[in-house]
């Protein structure tokens, strides 16, 4: 079952066109990224599904508000709210009352490595702790749709490898269905079951590729057909970009 | 990205040495001129002699400085209280803001010197000039402050607040009124020292007490070192109230000094 569809989406920002017929679907317990050049509009998917950018063309069927949760690129803890508050924000605005909101947090701290960090503030985390923080702050809505807008992009190579090793494992164990943007073809290939790739603006689908290897995938020897997919990814993103020798 | 804020000025006391050490030598400087000089203490008195009538007109002094406290006080409450509404509305209604904006700052433009006077011959020697007046001159830094401090927020947390399906008002609640907190503070801090200069001003143009009074009898029966016995004490009014408001931002926002120590 599609959990998200997106039907011949078009966006015009001003006199720019940024999207332009846009197909895709996410079905239920699937991992699907979209990948693209930097500025080609991923971004702009993720702003008309949660409603901070209004439909113009097109059809978003199997949605609602409600049906996502976000994770924006950097992490928007807030600076002033301890991390438990800062988990807690989501459900907060569902109106959920704080001790039940509490608990329902508590449940996931485990799983996410959180549990010592609870009291302290976004600022004494690092940035891969964070990122965990903010993470959990996504799933714990309770969402139907995980919306991933690069969630390791601004961690340095190191924090980046380990949290997509960590991240791997997490969702191999709980299968949230997620949607994810990046313009890094090695995670994409790591993590989905779909990629979709994004020409340059405006944007439309040039490419649906199906990763089927077996997980994990992360944290053992590449194969040969992670290296095809990747080789394919990569020019298919080149040619786009008007690099390719 | 956080946009920079002023933060908070000298860290512990090992700071504060070649301050404390740069007002005393000022001191000693003024203290041997006038004894070297002979100047007449109807000119210019020596700091021992202001701190001499400190001491002999104490009781005087308190006394004068209570009106003096309590006009602060209401009128910075009052001004609070209208700067933080009126910053609400303003932030629910853009449209407002830019209808009132420009005549709050010309209310900046007014002298003090022209219109306490006025606000006197108006409202009389009771506390409501004084309190009008104080107001008059902090309300507008404060609601700058929040106004600015509003705006500041990082407008991933409301997009990310917004997906969670959160109305204007939760925005606001959990979003831009934290935000505007490091704001507030700055601004607190320089009207909390307006305040102070506005009261003491209000009086000196009419009242029946306060320290403006004492200025004003002082300075009217040629008395400069009771003037500057005044002055101290209304320096050291401003002061404390600057300490007490510093106090209360380290408390409050707890969470900015751990970001700096970063």
């Amino acid at each position: 079952m599609n959990l998200l569809e997106l039907n011949h989406v078009s966006v015009t920002l001003g006199d720019t066109a940024v999207l332009n017929d846009i197909n895709l679907h996410v079905a239920e317990g699937e991992f699907v990224s979209i990948l693209g050049p930097s500025g080609a509009g991923k971004s702009t998917i993720f702003r008309l599904l949660t409603g901070t950018l209004p439909l113009q063309d097109g059809a978003i069927t199997g949605a609602g508000q409600n049906s996502f949760a976000f994770m924006p690129q950097r992490d928007a803890l807030m600076p002033w709210r301890r991390i438990i508050d800062n988990l807690t924000l989501g459900l907060e605005v569902q109106g959920v009352p704080r001790k039940k909101a509490r608990a329902q947090v508590t449940l996931l701290l485990e799983d996410f490595g959180l549990e010592c960090f609870t009291s302290h503030y976004p600022a004494q985390l690092s940035g891969g702790m964070r990122q965990r923080a903010a993470l959990l702050r996504t799933i714990v809505q309770g969402r139907p749709v995980q919306l991933l807008d690069e969630p390791f992009g601004a961690l340095d190579a190191l924090t980046r490898t380990q949290m997509q090793t960590w991240f791997e494992a997490r969702w191999q164990a709980a299968r949230w269905t997620t949607l994810l943007v990046t313009h890094d073809v090695r995670e994409a290939v790591a993590l989905s079951d779909r990629i979709y790739v994004l020409s340059r603006r405006p944007a439309h689908v040039i490419a649906e590729i199906t990763v089927p290897i077996p997980r994990p995938r992360l944290g053992r020897p590449i194969c040969a057909q992670v290296h095809a997919i990747e080789a394919q990814l990569l020019e298919t993103l080149l040619d786009q970009t008007g690099e390719k020798p | 990205m956080q946009r920079p804020v002023p933060r908070q000025a000298g860290r512990g006391l090992v700071h504060g040495i070649p301050a404390v050490l740069s007002v005393a030598s000022a001191f000693v400087i003024w203290e041997i001129y006038v004894r070297l000089s002979g100047i007449s203490p109807l000119m210019l008195p020596a700091p021992s002699r202001v701190l001499d009538q400190i001491m002999l007109n104490r009781a005087l002094l308190w006394d004068n400085t209570v009106p003096t406290l309590k006009a602060t006080f209401a009128g910075f409450s009052l001004s609070l209280t209208v700067a933080f509404s009126l910053s609400v509305v303003l932030d629910f209604m853009p449209r407002v803001r830019r209808a009132l904006f420009p005549i709050f700052v010309v209310s900046q433009t007014l002298p003090l010197v022209a219109i306490a006077p006025l606000v006197v011959l108006w409202f009389g020697f009771d506390l409501t000039p004084k309190v009008l007046l104080v107001a008059l001159v902090t309300f507008f830094p404060m609601l700058v402050a929040l106004v600015d401090g509003y705006a500041s927020t990082d407008p991933e947390i409301e997009d990310l607040m917004r997906s969670m399906g959160a109305s204007r008002t939760d925005i606001f609640r959990s979003a831009r009124f934290p935000s505007a907190m490091p704001y507030f503070f700055a601004g607190l801090r320089i009207s909390i020292t307006y305040a102070v200069v506005a009261a003491i001003f209000a009086e000196y143009v009419g009242a029946r007490a306060g320290l403006g009074i004492v200025i004003l009898n002082a300075k009217n029966s040629f008395r400069p070192d009771l003037v500057l016995a005044a002055v101290v004490i209304s320096s050291l009014l401003t002061l404390v109230l600057f300490a007490a408001t510093a106090m209360l931002q380290r408390i409050v926002l707890r969470w900015r000094d751990l970001e700096e120590r970063r």
